[in-house]
């Protein structure tokens, strides 16, 4: 087995965009927030990424405006650096290198030239402090920054505990029961600590801080869902506090209004925005339903628009009357993914269980959410402790008509609640319609669900864990809506409980694995041909091979087999021991992915069934099992001849990784081209985009090559005139669109001359 | 922000009721006319003759309406107490009628003065016909005999005395000039042959018998009485043939339809039911607002004429081809329907700034409650009198999936709860609901279970809904029994293929329901 070099494993898309408060730009026309390892910046009217600006290494752990400059922010990343950027422009202007772990970043107008960031404590990595980085004035754009003071000792590393007052006056910190607040002119530190309610069974403890922008007045979020406002904290003894009480689970973020009418926003869990008037506080205004958990808010300098990111990776922008005016969806990534990742194949988005109750449609060219299709059609209740109903399974035919979507409810005592849905494609809508809903189309849980590919009939098969599995048979009508679905056959066998099911490629057989034996029926007859078994270990997988190799059936077991039999003989013609966790057949073409999982971490073979040489393979592709993964169709085929390349051409393989990353490999040629095309875009940056431009912009930019060819000695030969790629442009392009024919003359003449240098 | 999520009532298939030739005819009529009479309508009769007016008796006269005029054409007034049994002549001239006075009067239709009048009865006369040969005249009365009468010169010419009740009812024979049925209160129906001075057949009802009706062929003779309907064989000397048992008050009329294929019957219960005189199976039934005390088909069905007790005569007259096919084709163009449409149909120009208006959802009651997070409130809308089972289970499915039904169920009063068992009582068996509504019982129980004994109203529904468990349970069990012998069954007759089992699958859910309930 050989390591190949020219393919790389990536990280592709899906990255999180809640991790830490956005921020709006003074002008309130952008949205900056972390992404991963990139900042990106949102049009906050239109929700399309303007820029990705790229840079750090690690996780960006923090996003803020630079006080002195409202078209620059900074950012910081776990790789120990504070960059600084243009934001409109998307270019990195510096780097501060501080070498630490970096949690959080607070900058105040006050303090011109300081950074406040949170890092871990040099001797315990479970303490963190604050401390203030004064940025050295040098001209180079890698800063090693020395000087570090400590300004709090002990603070909490979520970033919404940490507050500046009363436009940099004094700091406010809480962590666990204690606030406490540091006066910089004083410098001096107070500190307020909360009895304990934990033997009330209250957890009482500081989740958010907040500070009013002019008055002195503080405002703290507790877990036990109340808002305190904090009063007169300048002295040890005679502060002072009132209660506002409305969230019942922690308020987990909060935020003053800027100056004008100070209001006071508050989220949790409930998904509902709380608007207190500030004075006024038992007026509220509510914004329900914003579809899950508030984990930021943040607002907009002027205060004209405030943003809300939630638990399921989403930004909402929201004006400030109070109305939502945009949503910004990355991909949104549950624990765990229960249905398997697909692919429309309408769409060719990647499909997958989103927000609770959703499937979401994916975009893995443009890493955009298209959009999410309510599957539970329920109201959502946002509340710690209640069981929901998650969508487990889901499936779509090989056009795209149908889709099917299994959806279960475990409750606490009683039994398993399970709803089949069948969808139809409306085309004038452009998305699915609720069809046919099955209630407890089995008594237990499903545990595979597939459509037969045969063109004739619309076939559904799911197999349940209650022993039997269930072929389910479209009554086709003249309209798509009035077709109907019903119940065409339940089989078992010997009382075992089938754990997959799939077709052959032609849809002529069907398989089950019970257990130990593998099982084949004629899906037109239900006859069972014939039954494979390959003791010890239960069947986890099953996969038919396809084109060439459509006579293979491969099963993979729990006891560390990978077989292969053949459908012809009915024997096994080749077993291998290996523990393989997942094994997924590219539709495009023969070739087989199957990723093992040893020793900790996960190895990826791609073979044909027919030849015992893998042709690529690639040993710890990532830490933990791989679980998901799905072969995408490329937009554009790949023309790559190397042999161990091959097999991506025509199509793309996406995983998931135990920590819900979503990685994909990139070849030698792919990233060329990526990188082709961003130098071309960063020239067309700098003129205006016209149809004149692209026409003549290109020809100097051919003229320059040219020159360059003719300036590099070791250009071999100029190409021949009939190729020339002027003379193509000449003639393809329309005549009215032309430049004058002078100018064109010159330039026409000299693409034939044949250069010196090439002539020597 | 997305919009509330309205409460999925789950659509559950409906079994049985299927769309029949039967309910297509019998529903093709228009909506009834209502016409008000000043007293109970004790009897209708059609015309035999074109225009097919019909005589309605009721208190002391007998109105002749036409076909389509809510107004009668013609009354008859003369009458010194109530009236009873109006019926024509089969020419269709005459017209006979009893009455509380026992006198029996015959009139010439346009006529208004009584031709004869017959006296010879000493009690009030609820029945009088013509026979055949259109020359005598049957009258039944409460002084438990029954006469003929000749018309020409007004004379009795035979009294049958062998009742030992009240004749309320009677019937000649169409066919046969000689041949009359009557039926009493005895509980017997006799039937008489004017040659021979004795009935010559009895027929033991076995309850005062109301109404009387020949078959066409007369062959079969129809009886009802009591909440029985019996047909008899009259040519296999009164046999009994069918007993129908289909209302759950009086039968007090019977009449067939125009071909002779359907039976009706009506009753104090408020309804009219149709049955197919092949099967003697319900086909069809109308309900009415008060107890029905006559019923006249028009022929070939035209219309159907029933009187009630509080002396409302509704009619109901059938669908024309045209109506049949309802308000299609032309739309009905009318100033109102023009002010309704007002710019609704306008499209707008290219240049036009479109002012979009969000339109407005609206909530059931329930789900306002759940919307505001008011649990108990929700389920006490759901609760609501006359709201269908379906949404009231669906409503209590929603709150268990909040994990709020317990709170629901909460808290309640003595007039709550049992009206809330009460609706468990209602539905807890039915295979539909059983899943929702036995956890909801469960948790009723362990709610109230320490206030057990402070009421009797709800101790007493209590023991009620225990008992309907118990006795599901043992219906379950029986029907699991009947599901391993069919297993057995299925097991032997199947070709002996080891490895495929089979299982019906409908009848495993029903069964599963239960399994598990303590």
């Amino acid at each position: 087995m050989v390591e190949h070099t020219g393919i790389r494993v990536v990280h592709r898309g899906g990255s999180k965009i809640n991790f830490r408060e956005p921020v709006i730009t003074s002008d309130s026309r952008f949205l900056l927030c972390g992404s991963g390892e990139s900042v990106k910046v949102y049009s906050t009217s239109t929700e399309e990424c303007v820029h990705d600006l790229q840079g750090h290494t690690d996780l960006v752990t923090g996003v803020v405006l630079n006080p002195s400059n409202h078209l620059q922010a900074y950012s910081c990343s776990a790789d120990g650096t504070v960059r600084l950027w243009d934001f409109t422009d998307g270019i990195l202007i510096k780097t501060f290198i501080i070498r630490y772990h970096i949690f959080s970043i607070h900058v105040s107008e006050k303090h011109v030239g300081v950074l406040f960031v949170v890092v871990p404590m040099a001797n315990e990595k479970e303490l963190f402090q604050l401390v203030a980085v004064h940025l050295p004035r040098s001209g180079d754009p890698e800063v090693e920054v020395g000087e570090l003071s400590a300004v709090l000792c002990d603070v909490s590393p979520n970033p919404g505990a940490v507050s500046f007052g009363t436009g940099g006056e004094y700091i406010a910190a809480a962590k666990g029961l204690q606030l406490e607040v540091f006066f910089f002119k004083k410098q001096k530190s107070y500190r307020f600590s909360l009895k304990s309610g934990m033997n009330k069974g209250i957890n009482n403890s500081f989740t958010c801080i907040s500070c009013h922008p002019k008055e002195d007045c503080i405002a703290t979020g507790h877990a036990d869902g109340k808002i305190r406002l904090w009063r007169n904290f300048n002295q040890k003894k005679e502060y002072t506090y009132s209660t506002l009480h409305w969230h019942h689970n922690a308020v987990n973020t909060l935020r003053f209004t800027p100056e004008g009418s100070t209001n006071l926003l508050s989220g949790g869990i409930e998904s509902v925005l709380v608007q207190w008037r500030y004075t006024q506080e038992n007026q509220k205004d509510f914004l329900p339903r914003l579809g899950a958990a508030i984990t930021h808010i943040a607002v907009s300098p002027d205060g004209s628009l405030f943003c809300t990111s939630h638990a399921d990776n989403k930004i909402t922008i929201i004006l400030s009357s109070v109305k939502v005016s945009a949503i910004i969806q990355g991909l949104v990534k549950d624990d765990c993914v229960r249905t398997d990742l697909m692919i429309d194949p309408r769409s060719k988005a990647l499909v997958l269980n989103g927000k609770p109750g959703h499937l979401q449609f994916y975009s893995l060219h443009r890493d955009k959410q298209l959009y999410n299709l309510d599957i539970v059609q329920q109201e959502y209740i946002h509340e710690q402790g209640v069981d929901q109903f998650q969508v487990v399974k889901a499936a779509f035919d090989t056009h795209g008509d149908w889709l099917a979507t299994v959806e279960e409810r475990r409750q606490k005592s009683s039994e398993l609640e399970i709803n089949l849905k069948l969808w139809s494609y409306d085309e004038q809508t452009q998305s699915f319609v609720l069809n046919t809903t099955v209630t407890a189309p089995h008594e237990d849980q499903i545990t595979a669900m597939c459509f037969s590919p045969s063109p004739e009939t619309t076939l559904l098969v799911t197999t349940s864990l209650d022993g039997h599995f269930k072929a389910w048979l479209c009554q086709l009508a003249k309209k798509i809506e009035s077709a109907s679905w019903s119940c065409d056959f339940v089989g078992g066998y010997h009382l075992l409980k089938p754990g997959c099911c799939c077709f052959s490629a032609d849809g002529s057989l069907l398989a089950f694995g019970f257990q130990e034996v593998v099982t084949v029926w004629s899906p037109t007859s239900w006859e069972l041909l014939t039954t494979l078994s390959q003791p010890p270990g239960a069947v986890r997988d099953l996969c038919f091979g396809r084109l060439s190799c459509s006579k293979y059936l491969l099963g993979t077991s729990t006891k560390n087999q990978l077989c292969c039999w053949n459908l012809l003989t009915c024997s096994l013609e080749w077993n291998t021991p290996m523990d393989v966790s997942l094994l997924q057949a590219d539709p495009f073409s023969e070739n087989m992915a199957a990723f093992c999982s040893q020793s900790g971490s996960t190895d990826l073979f791609v073979f044909k069934p027919s030849e015992p040489r893998p042709l690529f393979s690639k040993k710890a592709l990532c830490t933990g099992k791989v679980e998901r993964a799905i072969f995408a169709p490329r937009d554009q085929m790949l023309e790559s001849s190397e042999e161990y390349s091959q097999w991506l051409n025509r199509s793309q393989l996406y995983f998931l990784t135990q920590h819900m990353d979503l990685m994909t490999f990139s070849t030698k040629t792919e990233e060329d081209r990526l990188l082709a095309s961003s130098k071309q875009l960063m020239v067309d940056d700098s003129v205006a985009i016209t149809p004149f431009y692209l026409l003549l912009g290109r020809h100097k930019q051919q003229q320059q090559e040219k020159q360059e060819l003719l300036t590099n000695p070791l250009a071999e030969r100029t190409p021949l005139p009939q190729g020339s790629i002027a003379i193509k442009e000449l003639l393809d392009t329309p005549a009215h669109v032309l430049p004058s024919a002078s100018f064109l003359c010159s330039m026409f003449v000299r693409s034939l001359l044949v250069s010196s240098s090439s002539a020597r | 922000m997305a919009s509330f999520k309205p409460t999925k009532i789950q659509i559950y298939p409906q079994l049985g009721a299927k769309v029949t030739q039967d309910t297509l005819y019998w529903k093709n009529y228009k909506a009834p006319v209502q016409v008000k009479e000043f007293g109970a309508i004790t009897n209708i009769d059609f015309s035999p003759l074109a225009p097919h007016n019909y005589a309605v008796t009721a208190s002391t006269r007998i109105h002749i309406y036409g076909p389509f005029s809510q107004e009668p054409v013609k009354t008859f007034t003369r009458f010194k107490d109530t009236a009873y049994s109006g019926r024509f002549r089969s020419d269709g001239q005459l017209l006979v009628a009893g009455c509380e006075d026992s006198v029996v009067r015959l009139f010439d239709v346009s006529g208004k003065v009584a031709l004869r009048m017959f006296k010879g009865h000493t009690k009030a006369v609820h029945v009088a016909d013509f026979t055949s040969d259109c020359y005598h005249i049957l009258t039944c009365s409460d002084d438990y005999t029954c006469c003929l009468w000749d018309i020409p010169n007004s004379t009795e010419l035979t009294k049958y005395k062998e009742h030992s009740d009240y004749i309320r009812c009677g019937a000649t024979s169409k066919l046969n000039k000689d041949l009359f049925v009557t039926g009493s209160y005895d509980h017997t129906l006799k039937m008489f042959d004017a040659r021979v001075q004795k009935s010559v057949m009895t027929m033991d009802h076995n309850h005062p018998v109301e109404s009387v009706l020949f078959y066409p062929s007369e062959g079969l003779l129809v009886s009802a009485g009591g909440r029985y309907v019996k047909v008899w064989d009259l040519l296999k000397r009164g046999q009994p043939l069918v007993s129908l048992k289909n209302h759950h008050k009086t039968v007090t009329c019977l009449c067939l339809s125009g071909n002779g294929q359907r039976l009706l019957s009506a009753s104090l219960d408020r309804h009219v039911k149709v049955y197919n005189t092949t099967n003697y199976k319900v086909v069809h039934s109308f309900d009415y607002t008060a107890s029905i005390l006559s019923l006249a088909l028009a022929p070939e069905d035209e219309s159907v004429v029933v009187g009630m007790t509080n002396g409302i005569l509704s009619i109901k007259h059938r669908k024309t081809s045209e109506e049949k096919q309802g308000p299609t084709g032309q739309p009905r163009r009318q100033p109102v329907f023009r002010v309704f449409v007002k710019g609704r149909n306008c499209v707008p120009k290219q240049d036009d700034f479109l002012v979009s208006k969000s339109a407005k959802s609206h909530l059931a009651k329930y789900d306002k409650q759940l919307k505001r997070f008011n649990v108990s409130k929700a389920l006490d809308t759901a609760l609501e009198k006359n709201r269908k089972p379906e949404i009231t289970v669906a409503v209590i499915k929603e709150l268990d999936r909040r994990g709020t039904l317990k709170n629901a169920l909460a808290g309640r009063d003595e007039q709550n709860l049992s009206q809330l068992v009460n609706f468990l009582i209602g539905n807890v068996v039915d295979p539909r609901f059983a899943p929702v509504l036995v956890t909801a019982t469960e948790m009723i129980l362990d709610i109230y279970k320490a206030v057990v004994g402070q009421s009797s109203v709800v101790d007493r529904q209590l023991v009620r809904l225990q008992e309907l468990v118990e006795r599901e349970i043992d219906y379950q069990q029986d029907l699991l029994e009947v599901l391993g012998m069919l297993d057995t069954l299925f097991a032997s007759t199947l070709p002996r293929k080891e490895e495929v089992c089979r299982e019906h699958a409908p009848v495993s859910y029903e069964i599963s329901y239960f399994r598990g309930y303590p």
